[in-house]
């Protein structure tokens, strides 16, 4: 395995890290948990499948044992960021919002949601990293849309706090 | 009259991946079910919002810790090699120098290949674990991945009658450019690597010898190419091996 072409992958598990964890530095230690342990075990990579899906799959794992580790982490939303009625503060407001309905979200539809709808993996991708049955993913992202929809269109009435898991 | 529709596929039409062959009956389903349509569209305007939302997090700059590790040279683990790792390094580093203080280019009959060439033999070909980055399972894939790294179509030579099987190849770097090295081992476990790297000359070169060490190599220059076949292996047999190399590189 190509240490190269694992760098190349960094800035997209950053993204997919961020949506998932929420907060910067959390996501970030995510990342680094992963890469480590992605280098460790670059001879369980079979050469010629898709790094970018392994990556996913290692980064799954790492999260899952976090999560299990219990360390939630409750984040306050930072209120000097939600300024004005400028463009700023609306796009402000509205990421504000998206990140509250992801939080909301059970940990299981948020990965499948993100890794499909931010990462672009395919169904099988996504099973693949989950670790899950092809029927799971499908059922998990109609949960998690359908309650990311209903989240986002009471957005309002949001509570001021998330817990990051 | 639309077929059945599934869940399944509505979220597939959402994600633009829905077989063609099913699109006009899902597209016939929501022109009859507003509901259905205004779902797909919401979970469109998600992926956008994801979007809006999370690409700013590709253009940062990558925090130092992690920059860091993205630059990490990737050396061996074990002591041994570690060491030979750098033993390698410091060759390739020499044969650089060299290159630079020397007024007249090297002649092709230089043992910069064969020293680099025995090296990476030397290095790799006791490997038990990862003797080769991609195996010869994926021969296809490895073809094309080392061919598009040096600029140059590569063949890869059949030993299989002379009793050598492809164990698969490695990427490495040479003072001309990327190498390619492909492994191969007969069945007492005897290895042999077929370095390959683009020449800086044009003159096709017949085969040299050298020794370097307990490693024997033999090295030339076909088509704007270099190759150096290394084993530790009697003169006579590396002869015929090369040769067999050769002429599958030439048919």
């Amino acid at each position: 395995m190509d240490r190269d072409a694992v760098a190349t992958h960094i800035p997209r598990l950053r993204r997919y890290a961020r949506a998932l964890v929420g907060d910067r530095m959390l996501a970030d230690d995510l990342v680094q948990d992963t890469l480590e342990r992605a280098l460790a075990k670059h001879h369980l990579w079979r050469p010629g499948s898709d790094l970018r899906a392994w990556l996913f799959s290692i980064m799954h794992s790492v999260y899952v044992n976090q999560v299990r580790a219990r360390r939630p982490i409750a984040v306050p939303f930072d209120g000097s960021r939600d300024c004005g009625s400028t463009a700023e503060g609306a796009k402000r407001l509205e990421m504000r919002d998206l990140e509250a309905a992801l939080a909301q979200l059970p940990a299981e539809q948020r990965a499948v949601v993100l890794l499909v709808g931010l990462e672009a993996l395919t169904y099988a991708d996504a099973a693949h990293a989950l670790g899950v049955p092809i029927g799971t993913v499908m059922s998990r992202l109609s949960r998690g849309r359908e309650r990311l929809r209903q989240l986002l269109s009471g957005a309002r009435s949001m509570p001021s706090l998330k817990v990051v898991k | 009259m639309a077929a059945h529709v599934t869940e399944a596929e509505l979220h597939a039409y959402a994600d633009d991946v829905l077989p063609p062959a099913r699109r006009n009956a899902v597209e016939a389903h929501l022109a009859g079910h507003q509901q259905d349509a205004e779902r797909i569209r919401a979970w469109r305007e998600q992926k956008a919002k994801l979007h809006a939302g999370f690409d700013p997090v590709l253009e940062e700059p990558l925090p130092e810790r992690l920059a860091a590790m993205r630059l990490a040279p990737q050396v061996p683990r074990r002591a041994p090699l570690l060491a030979a790792a750098a033993l390698l390094l410091a060759g390739i580093a020499l044969g650089w120098l060299a290159r630079g203080l020397t007024p007249v280019e090297p002649s092709p009959a230089a043992p910069t290949i064969a020293r680099q060439a025995a090296l990476a033999h030397a290095v790799y070909a006791p490997e038990v674990r990862h003797p080769v980055e991609v195996t010869a399972a994926d021969h296809a894939h490895l073809v094309k991945w080392l061919s598009k790294r040096l600029g140059a179509e590569l063949r890869v030579p059949s030993l299989a009658p002379l009793g050598f099987q492809l164990v698969g190849g490695r990427l490495l770097p040479g003072d001309a450019g990327p190498v390619a090295q492909f492994m191969y081992q007969d069945p007492r476990g005897q290895r042999l690597t077929l370095f390959v790297t683009r020449s800086s000359t044009n003159r096709d070169t017949s085969f040299r010898f050298s020794q370097e060490g307990r490693v024997a190599v033999l090295h030339w220059i076909d088509a704007s190419l270099g190759y150096a076949l290394s084993a530790e292996l009697p003169r006579e047999e590396l002869a015929k091996l090369a040769t067999r190399v050769h002429a599958e590189l030439n048919p």
